[in-house]
């Protein structure tokens, strides 16, 4: 393989590893208000999260920071062009975190209600805006943006359901699986639209028929993201959220290989990528380091790995 | 005024904002691992409070650091387009290992000490924080190598106009990244345990009052036993004192570095015109050392130091027509503040060691800290805050006009597709959010360093909370039910 196609293969792990965690955070924030009827459940629910959440976001620098060293020219020309979306995107993290930071150490009910706000809209932002985002970039209209932002926003508020039903237990997780019932009837139609979309996008092929594998991974996300309403339905939490995670992945192969070979308009991944001398020893040191980084962020979620409660006292 | 502008503006803004909290996750993360291993190697009470205490402040700020830390990383592709296309193979590869190397290991298991008191067994808990600081501190190293570039690109060659990496390892031990990181980080932990002093100096004055009705007294104040925050304090002391010796070290370093790679910084710095040997020094206006200066950059006083009508000249022979000089007012003062503001820090704790220092002969108990030294404590959070943001200033102004030194210019660095308009909307946007923030995280600060720690049960396993709001919310279901 290409080391150039190796390196757009790694960021494309790295987006699609970031939509897949960030994904459930993003819905958790979202569902808070709705999944919670008292303060303690609200900790519960947001407990979910709470160890993870800051680990999630570093795989958004962590995939931004490689496509800067590998590409370059791709990242900046998406984040120049996308300038006002992006900076929305910011703003959203910025007041989520600080929410989810602050919230356990503000004094008074107002503090936290400011926090809450803060959790809600800063997931909100992002979950819709990078639907949005890639959506444009693939199709260039306003619609499809539109459609995109609706597919994300709904995956990332299933996943994030389905989530919350497998970490916790009692009222919440009987809310939560509801709440993923209701959310499907938005979530699977807009992924039929926006995940059809995909593979007919794609600038290497003339004809849709000529991309089997984008179909490939456009029709299994939306297989995966039926199996998750099903699942969730029969309660298997555990197989449901592997099911939501797997849509989003396929979600994730299907747009990055659309992307390929040109992510920008008019920019090629090889007019994009860095010399063959800092691909090699990014290779090298990111084939030493990865194991490790998932070693030990697999382990934080083994650690927190138990269903929460509303804590008692 | 023009994209440009704003968008080096919108630069300033946010990277200056950024770097009032960063000093703190560097420094204050290193003195609470070091207070939680005090703990652990003791098994002392007021160990554990204290640690809990900084850690909540720390905590705090530390949330502001990663969320305004991400706009950095965004923010050289959205307004820096140009720049970007050029550096990237070079400057991004520092950025990226920063994100994988130590951003991971940073969030990871400061998610798991946060979460993890009543999970982990104590050691590998100690030794969470002590990951997630290692990971601080790399981050800081990582991102001063790229910062170091601009100002003295190595290891690279330009190919159809891009900068192409040829040794990563040249990169990363660039000569200005190697005296940047111990000066950096070293002021970092300045501010760290300026801030810890004036918690401390601020605790002292207020527990000696002793007030009956003062609800932000902790027990041992009630019970009149000796203070909780001498030994914090003796430590803060320690640490500013031997951060201030690698600052000044690596100063000194620094200023030998730029007279060979930025020399008009330099001259910019002390706001000499024209080439002079054995060039003076004055550390404030109208007070000149003589030959100090040619002392300071080279070691010999006799030394000529190039100044910047001279530098002007030699500039636009070389790169063609155009102004080299950077704004020379705000690199003169920038340059004097972070001396005074910054050498005034080091001088208290100096003066708080001495105050502090240990009976050795006789069993008596320590001497009082003194009222005035405990209310000078205080300044010691501004203080080297002013200095260690005026020494960011004179570092990056005094680097322009370029964004990497003698390679490219600010004004063709940035992105050429982003308008006024653009600009001008995000820039009013962070600007309004983060003063809106900052307020916020200063009001949250006090408030918590007025409570004071809050009591520990010797088993963690049990969490006590003081909030009373948080006790009625988790008393609710039992109610319920």
């Amino acid at each position: 393989m290409e080391l150039t196609t190796f390196w757009f293969a790694v960021i494309a792990f790295l987006w699609t590893g970031y939509f897949v965690l960030e994904g459930f955070d993003f819905g958790v924030g979202m569902l808070a208000p709705v999944l919670s009827r008292n303060e303690a459940e609200r900790k519960q629910v947001l407990g979910t999260i709470g160890p993870v959440w800051d680990g999630n976001e570093v795989w958004l620098i962590t995939a931004v920071g490689a496509m800067f060293a590998a590409f370059p020219a791709w990242y900046a020309g998406l984040l120049s062009t996308f300038y006002l979306p992006i900076a929305l995107v910011l703003v959203g993290l910025i007041v989520r975190g600080i929410g989810l930071e602050w919230r356990g150490k503000v004094h008074s009910s107002t503090g936290r209600a400011r926090a809450d706000l803060g959790i809600l809209i800063g997931s909100f932002l992002p979950a819709f805006l990078w639907g949005a985002i890639f959506a444009d970039l693939l199709h260039g209209s306003a619609t499809a943006a539109l459609a995109g932002g609706i597919f994300s926003l709904s995956l990332c508020v299933l996943h994030g359901a389905v989530f919350v039903a497998l970490k916790t237990s009692g009222p919440v997780r009987s809310r939560a699986r509801r709440t993923a019932m209701i959310t499907s009837a938005v979530a699977l139609p807009a992924a039929v639209v926006a995940l059809s979309g995909i593979p007919g996008a794609s600038a290497s092929v003339s004809d849709w028929a000529a991309a089997p594998w984008l179909w490939a991974c456009a029709l299994a996300a939306m297989a995966a993201l039926s199996a998750g309403i099903a699942l969730t339905w029969r309660g298997r939490d555990g197989w449901a959220f592997a099911a939501t995670a797997s849509s989003i992945a396929g979600t994730g192969a299907a747009l990055f290989g659309a992307l390929s070979p040109a992510p920008l308009p008019g920019l090629t991944i090889a007019e994009a990528a860095s010399g063959p001398y800092t691909l090699n020893v990014l290779t090298w040191i990111g084939l030493v380091a990865l194991p490790f980084v998932l070693g030990y962020q697999a382990w934080s979620y083994w650690v927190f790995r138990k269903r929460l409660v509303a804590e008692v006292s | 005024m023009d994209a440009l502008d704003l968008a080096r503006w919108q630069f300033g803004v946010t990277t200056v904002y950024h770097f009032l909290f960063v000093p703190l996750t560097i420094g204050l993360g290193v003195f609470v691992a070091g207070l939680q291993t005090a703990w652990h190697r003791t098994g002392k009470e007021h160990y554990l409070r204290l640690t809990k205490f900084f850690g909540k402040l720390f905590l705090i700020n530390f949330g502001m650091g990663v969320v305004t830390g991400i706009v950095q990383e965004f923010q050289f592709g959205m307004n820096w387009s140009e720049y970007s296309i050029f550096v990237g193979d070079v400057f991004g590869a520092p950025l990226a290992l920063e994100a994988l190397l130590a951003f991971f290991l940073e969030s990871t298991f400061l998610g798991l000490w946060i979460f993890g008191w009543d999970k982990l067994p104590k050691r590998v808990h100690l030794a969470t924080i002590w990951a997630a600081v290692i990971g601080s501190n790399l981050s800081a190293y990582f991102i001063l190598a790229a910062n170091a570039w601009m100002k003295h690109p190595v290891g690279y060659e330009v190919v159809d106009g891009r900068a192409r990496m040829t040794d990563l390892w040249a990169v990363l031990t660039n000569s200005t990244a190697l005296a940047q990181v111990p000066h950096v980080v070293g002021g970092a932990f300045v501010v760290a345990g300026g801030f810890v002093l004036a918690v401390c100096g601020y605790r002292i004055l207020r527990e000696r009052r002793n007030d009956p009705a003062d609800p932000g007294l902790t027990t041992p104040a009630r019970e009149g036993s000796a203070s909780m925050w001498r030994t914090p304090m003796r430590a803060a002391l320690v640490m500013v004192a031997i951060a201030g010796v690698v600052v000044v070290g690596s100063g000194d370093t620094s200023a030998r570095l730029l007279y060979e790679q930025q020399p008009m910084k330099l001259a910019a710095a002390e706001g000499l015109r024209h080439d002079t040997a054995g060039a003076p020094f004055s550390p404030v206006p109208g007070v000149e050392v003589p030959r100090l200066l040619s002392f300071l950059s080279t070691h010999d006083p006799n030394a000529v130091v190039q100044g910047t009508e001279n530098l002007q000249a030699t500039f636009e022979k070389q790169f063609g027509p155009g102004d080299y000089r950077p704004n020379l007012p705000v690199v003169y003062w920038s340059f004097r503040v972070m001396i005074v503001f910054g050498l005034s820090t080091v001088a208290l704790a100096a003066l708080g060691l001495w105050l502090t220092r240990r009976r050795r002969r006789t069993p008596r108990p320590p001497r009082e800290i003194p009222a005035w030294f405990a209310r000078a404590c205080v300044l010691a959070l501004p203080l080297p805050t002013i200095a260690i943001i005026a020494g960011w200033l004179l570092s990056e102004v005094g680097r322009q006009p370029w964004t990497v030194q003698g390679e490219l210019l600010t004004a063709a660095s940035v992105s050429p597709g982003v308008s006024l308009t653009e600009v001008a909307i995000s820039l009013a946007i962070f600007t309004a959010l983060y003063g809106v923030l900052a307020l916020a995280e200063a009001v949250l600060l006090v408030r918590h360093v007025r409570t004071g720690p809050e009591p520990v049960s010797p088993d963690p396993l049990t969490r006590p909370s003081h909030d009373d709001e948080d006790r009625a919310a988790r008393l609710q279901p039992t109610l319920m039910y």
